[in-house]
């Protein structure tokens, strides 16, 4: 049984440093990061001398005292002294570990007073990211194409060095500062984690939650959804760009600039082609998950081809997206433009030719 | 505890093979195999129900008939006796526990989840701005407004009635120890009648709910949790009920003796055990 | 059906009615068996077909949800298809053999318990093949995914009703056989060990089986009958199914551990040729991991997002389980000490169990450090922490447990060489399938993906070519046990091992169809009970 004492262990260990990112934990660039692995360090050599001491004894026992050297048997059975201590001790050792980790604890869970705050929307299967102080927002999504992924025949693919790990848009946040994230959902459970941080919150839906986090370097950081959330689980990725401060503030502000352009005055009366244009990008940014992109459905998903309900009235159609049912989000998170642009798109596309439209002056008055 | 002091009064009664177990189990996979498919909505399925829920009881006649023979031949003696008593009491802490997760589930609605959906937080602030923290009403972010079932009235009604019944059947019990054939069987049939008069009124109290009250399965966690606690609680008085009246039709027949007659009080033990749960239920779903 | 002699030979009914009629525990315990056999060979060829998924990057084999349905039902398989039936059909072999009873308490009503498991089994089966496929959700079953998933979750959650019902009947058989059917002179405190761990399990079991049924009660009502327990815009919260299914599954997690210590407690007394260490504290630390187990669940929800006194209380409850289950570790190494030892295969389980059941007991503790959690929790860490404790604990009991009792179920010896052969095969290929998992959890692998980041593929490479090693061995296992059932290498005596102390080694081998019909005699009993110092030899 040699091979599964620690000398295979530690020999393994030695061969590694090389990988580290393979092997172990992430470089921390938080301040709980480094007290994690901290803690992480000291229980693991806590570990490491429980084992050596008591298997050290078995195996002491196991080759000397073994019927084929002509050991014999004493049979004792019991000893108070010894029952006690070996009760106490390992008490003792974990008492002693209970307030080091106590104070982390404490520090992790205190998310009071940060400098910015940003609510982190888990949605089959991307991130939505709201900067609630600049009234900023946008989705992040994976970024390796499908040709990488799909390989069912087994021929040979290039894949790009952060295959999985990739997105569209990351979260940027300022170095330094004190980032409090509040998640929340839309459907299923998911859990925004960033190893490097040591930050890990599930993401429920219907209740906000939160975490927060203080990078101390510049760099990009990534993570993975890591709670199952349906078929594209694996491919939710979370990426996070921690930059200076002053970068931050010039890409706020510009982002703040782009989406004012698009936001425009309520009132407004869209056409149908920016309607259809813009409905699109919604549909495939939030529905085609489950509707699928041709809109024939999958699974649990119904058609929206031909269904009944988006064929039908449109008070109806647009109800179900505001209010949604059983499975079916409730989108009151989309703006009305965007609403009113993938209704109009489901029902003129996808192979339905209803021919009405919506505008957002519609939905507007719906939501009351 | 006997054993440890040899109470092996008589060769341990081990039946002989029997048809009856495999014949529930294939009950019951007809029975699962039904709902599952009638909750989605195949038709087939109401057959395959159907179907199991008729073989379940045959296999139960034909199981309980051989138990009651084997009982009446004087083939159980006390280890026997002392055995049932124990499986009995473990079958009725299983169902404890069975109401614990739903009382469980009520518990953390209330003292939990509505106070963080409704109160001065965050989740209401930024996802469900109408929302309130009030129990019982219109509590949820987004459900129909409902009326609350009050605690007078009907539920009041019930509770005097299970705890009427628990002492009928008790006096029931004394009329069979004492060998007094006659109250024995008065007291079964006035619990009987107390149960069915339960189960009646608990049926009125649905349909009150459903149409007056529009209070339904989707009336939030309210409406969720006062079903299934109490329906799940009407499903035991029902099944109590189905074994008074074996009792019932047992004592008429002569069954029982004054020392040995645990049939009886295992269902006696059973409905006192209901009984409680609507006390708890009185008090956390009704009245609080 | 005839009852007037119920103690009379005529009932062995012979052919198939002699299986599903059965009456007779060691008919039942040897049904329960091979059904947990099949099973583990069924989840096992389902936990290949995850590995095969895992060898390189990419999608190769399954579309992602055709993998979580293998992930899931691999779990359910596994767990309560596999590992607690073989506990629960070693519970009913040998449970009545060593304690001096006849059968168990209810002998008809304890083969409704196993009757019941493959409709179950069933069930999940068919699963696979309706519209939208089987359940996907994982074996913990989250809402809102499950309530997401197709007709494939109802049938998983009605096959859970059938495992709990049968759970629940097969779990009073034993408290009450443990409680009221002892041979004269064995009181409680001197029952082996087995029969001390299968009452605690079955107690654990009778108060979380019919909670898990609530859970899944109200997941079908969300489903299918518009209730809203788990979902809050009708003031549920999708976090109390977590709470619910914890307050079963950290209990269960122990149902399947408590009886892995009694097997062990009573394999290694003897091969040591020695009384078992500290009996008494053997049986308190049995008791406090009973209790406690019901004060630890929210430790598979640090990251949902508890309070922090909610987090330290769980956390410090966690790590105090440590210290009763490190109490058995110590008392088997001090059974060992100055011990006869040999290294008969059902031995070299055990010890193999006692060594790789503390590295998955402290990678659990590890993972019980909230804030290190916050690291490992989803992640492969887990996955590796799991199999330690529930293949290398286990399912290695179990391997030593049928070693070691099939000479009194068969009658004959089994071959030692391909024993050992199986346990040093299985253990390096465990070793090769889980330990680089740690690594893997380390770096931040998430669990349950069918596809990973280039980073993780050396170690999952290194996985998978240890998993079909691993499932090779098994092959191994199953052709011994044919050839032992068959003749083996010779007959076996009534107590083919010499260490061995207790009732079930006074009766012949193979057992005799009825045993124990008159309750061995109080000097038989104390004859065993002195041996194992249990009794002073002039009390
Ligand atoms: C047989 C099953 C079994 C057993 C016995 C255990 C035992 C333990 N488990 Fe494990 N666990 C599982 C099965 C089991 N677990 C499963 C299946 C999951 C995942 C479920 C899922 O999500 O799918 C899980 C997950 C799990 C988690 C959640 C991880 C996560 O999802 O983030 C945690 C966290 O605390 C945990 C902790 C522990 C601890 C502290 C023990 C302790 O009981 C261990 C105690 C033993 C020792 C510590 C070793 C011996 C002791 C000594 C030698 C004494 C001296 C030691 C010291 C003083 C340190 N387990
Ligand atoms: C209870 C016991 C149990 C047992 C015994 C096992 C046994 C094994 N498990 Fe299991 N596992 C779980 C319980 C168990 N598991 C649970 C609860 C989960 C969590 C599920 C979830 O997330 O919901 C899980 C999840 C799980 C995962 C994580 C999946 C994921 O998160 O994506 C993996 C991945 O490697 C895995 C692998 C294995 C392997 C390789 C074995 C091997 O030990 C299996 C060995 C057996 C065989 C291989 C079959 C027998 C041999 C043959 C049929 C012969 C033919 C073989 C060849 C020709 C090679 N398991
Ligand atoms: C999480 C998966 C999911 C996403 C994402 C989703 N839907 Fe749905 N949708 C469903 C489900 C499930 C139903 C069926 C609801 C029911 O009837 O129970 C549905 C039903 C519908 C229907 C009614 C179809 C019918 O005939 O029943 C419409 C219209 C619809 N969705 C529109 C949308 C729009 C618009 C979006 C994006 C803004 C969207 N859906 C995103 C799951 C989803
Ligand atoms: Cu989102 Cu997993
Ligand atoms: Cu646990």
């Amino acid at each position: 049984m040699k091979h599964t004492g620690p000398g295979w262990m530690i020999a393994l260990l030695a061969s590694m440093p090389a990988h580290a990112a393979e092997w172990t934990f992430q470089p921390p660039v938080t301040a709980i990061a480094r007290d994690v692995g901290a803690l992480h360090a000291w229980i693991m050599w806590i570990i490491l001398a429980i084992f050596v001491l008591v298997f050290g004894v078995m195996f002491y026992a196991i080759l000397r005292h073994r019927r084929s050297l002509g050991h014999e048997a004493r049979h004792f059975h019991e000893n108070t002294t010894v029952e006690i201590l070996w009760t106490l001790i390992p008490l003792l050792i974990l008492i002693g570990m209970a307030w080091p980790v106590a104070k982390v604890v404490l520090a992790q869970k205190d998310t009071r007073n940060p400098g910015l705050t940003i609510k982190v929307t888990g949605q089959q299967w991307l991130w939505q990211y709201d900067y609630l102080d600049h009234r900023v927002g946008f989705k992040s999504r994976l970024a390796t194409p499908r040709t990488q992924i799909n390989n069912y025949d087994g021929l040979p693919i290039q894949r790009s060095p952060r295959y999985l790990l990739e997105v569209d848009e990351p979260l940027v946040v300022p170095v330094d500062t004190k980032v409090r994230i509040l998640t929340t959902s839309n459907d299923v459970i998911h859990s925004w984690g960033v190893p490097a941080f040591a930050v890990k919150q599930d993401a429920i839906p219907g209740y906000i939650r939160d975490t927060w986090f203080t990078a101390t370097q510049t760099g990009t950081f990534r993570g993975q959804c890591v709670e199952l959330c349906g078929r594209d689980h694996a491919f939710m990725p979370v990426v996070v760009k921690v930059v200076s401060k002053d970068e931050f503030s010039r890409w706020i502000t510009q982002k703040q600039a782009e989406q004012q352009k698009v936001a425009s005055d309520p009132n407004r009366v869209w056409t149908r082609a920016e309607l259809m244009q813009h409905g699109e990008k919604v549909y495939k940014d939030n529905c085609a998950s489950c509707h699928q992109e041709n809109g024939k459905g999958l699974g649990p998903f119904p058609a929206l081809t031909g269904s009944k309900i988006a064929t039908g009235p449109i008070t109806g159609h647009l109800a179900i997206v505001l209010k949604g049912k059983n499975a079916m989000p409730a989108w009151p998170s989309l703006s009305n433009e965007d609403i009113a642009a993938v209704v109009t798109y489901e029902r003129n596309a996808l192979g339905n030719k209803v021919g009405d439209e919506l505008q957002p002056k519609a939905v507007a008055a719906a939501r009351q | 505890m006997n054993v440890e002091h040899g109470v092996h009064d008589a060769p341990y009664f081990v039946p002989s093979p029997s048809r009856w177990p495999i014949v529930g189990a294939v009950a019951l996979f007809f029975f699962a195999l039904g709902a599952a498919l009638t909750v989605n909505k195949v038709a087939a399925g109401w057959y395959s129900l159907a179907g199991g829920l008729a073989i379940l009881f045959w296999m139960l006649f034909g199981w309980f008939g051989d138990v009651i023979r084997e009982s009446q031949q004087q083939q159980y003696g006390q280890q026997v006796d002392w055995s049932l008593r124990w499986g009995m009491s473990w079958f009725i802490f299983s169902e404890v526990m069975f109401f614990a997760a739903f009382f469980g589930a009520l518990f953390y609605a209330r003292s939990i989840a509505i106070p963080e959906l409704g109160g001065d937080t965050l989740t209401r602030q930024l996802l469900w701005p109408d929302s309130q923290a009030a129990w019982p009403g219109n509590s949820a972010p987004t459900s129909t407004s409902y009326t609350p079932m009050g605690a007078l009235g009907i539920p009041a009604i019930n509770t005097a009635i299970l705890l009427t019944s628990g002492a009928t059947l008790t006096w029931a019990h004394w009329g069979l120890v004492r060998g007094r054939r006659l109250q024995l069987i008065c007291g079964l049939v006035a619990t009987i009648y107390l149960a069915a008069l339960f189960l009646a009124l608990q049926a009125y109290e649905y349909h009150h709910g459903f149409l007056d009250l529009n209070l339904t399965l989707a009336s939030g966690a309210y409406g969720a949790t006062f079903y299934l606690l109490t329906g799940f609680h009407g499903l035991h008085v029902f099944v109590g009920t189905l074994m008074l009246c074996v009792m019932l039709a047992r004592a008429s027949q002569g069954h029982f003796s004054e020392k040995q007659h645990f049939g009886f009080e295992a269902a006696a033990w059973y409905w006192h055990f209901v009984d409680v749960v609507w006390l708890l239920l009185f008090v956390v779903v009704y009245w609080l | 059906m005839t009852h007037e002699h119920p103690h009379g030979d005529h009932d062995t009914v012979r052919g198939w009615r002699r299986w599903l009629y059965a009456t007779n525990h060691k008919d039942i315990g040897t049904l329960y068996l091979c059904f947990a056999g099949l099973m583990f060979f069924t989840g096992g060829i389902m936990a290949l077909g995850i590995r095969l998924e895992l060898f390189q990057p990419g999608l190769q084999y399954w579309q992602p949800e055709f993998y979580n349905q293998l992930v899931t039902l691999h779990g359910v398989i596994m767990v309560f298809g596999a590992i607690m039936p073989a506990f629960t059909g070693l519970a009913n072999w040998m449970l009545p053999l060593m304690i001096g009873a006849p059968d168990m308490a209810f002998a008809r009503m304890n083969n409704w318990s196993f009757w019941l498991l493959p409709p179950a089994a069933l069930l999940l089966v068919i699963s696979l093949f309706v519209p939208g496929g089987a359940a996907a959700a994982g074996w913990t079953f989250y809402p809102p995914l499950s309530l997401q998933d197709g007709m494939g979750m109802d049938f998983a959650i009605f096959a859970i009703h059938l495992l709990g019902i049968s759970s629940i009947m097969g779990s009073i058989n034993i408290v009450v056989t443990v409680l009221n059917m002892r041979a004269p002179g064995m009181t409680l405190l001197k029952m082996p060990l087995f029969a001390w761990t299968s009452l605690i399990t079955a107690y654990l079991l009778i108060a979380v089986a019919p909670v898990l049924a609530g859970a899944v009660t109200m997941l079908l009502t969300d489903r299918h009958f518009d209730t809203h327990f788990f979902k809050a815009a009708g003031g549920g919260d999708p976090v109390l199914f977590q709470h619910i299914f914890w307050f079963f599954g950290h209990p269960e997690v122990y149902i399947m551990a408590l009886p892995a210590f009694g097997i062990v407690s009573q394999i290694i007394p003897t091969f040591t040729r020695k009384p078992l260490f500290g009996y008494v504290s053997m049986v308190y630390a049995t008791c406090a991991i009973g209790i406690m187990s019901f004060t630890v669940w929210a430790h598979h929800m640090f990251s949902v997002g508890m309070p922090a006194t909610a987090q330290l209380f769980f956390m410090f409850m966690t790590m105090l389980i440590a210290v009763p289950t490190g109490v058995k570790v110590f008392n088997w190494i001090a059974t060992m000490w100055e011990g006869s030892m040999s290294f008969e295969t059902p031995m070299l389980f055990a010890i193999g169990f006692v060594c790789l059941f503390t590295v998955g007991g402290f990678s659990g503790l590890v993972l019980s450090i909230a804030p290190i959690d916050t690291q490992m929790h989803d992640t492969y860490y887990v996955v590796a922490h799991f199999h330690y404790v529930l293949v290398a604990g286990a399912l290695f009991s179990l391997f030593g447990a049928v070693y070691y009792w099939l000479p009194k179920w068969t009658g004959y010896m089994y071959s030692e060489k391909l024993g050992k052969l199986h346990f040093w095969w299985s253990m390096i290929a465990f070793n090769i399938t889980f330990f680089p998992m740690h690594f893997l959890g380390l770096a931040g692998m998430p669990r349950r993906i069918p596809d990973y980041a280039l980073q993780f593929t050396d170690f999952n490479a290194l996985a998978t070519v240890g998993s079909m090693l691993f499932g090779l061995a098994q092959l191994l296992f199953v052709y011994n046990i044919v050839h032992c059932v068959r003749g083996g290498v010779g007959k076996a005596s009534a107590c083919p091992w010499d260490g061995a102390n207790t009732l079930e080694w006074q009766v012949a081998s193979p057992a005799p169809h009825h045993t124990w019909h008159e309750p061995p005699s109080e000097a038989i009993v104390r004859r065993g009970l002195v041996a194992q110092a249990l009794e002073n030899r002039h009390e």
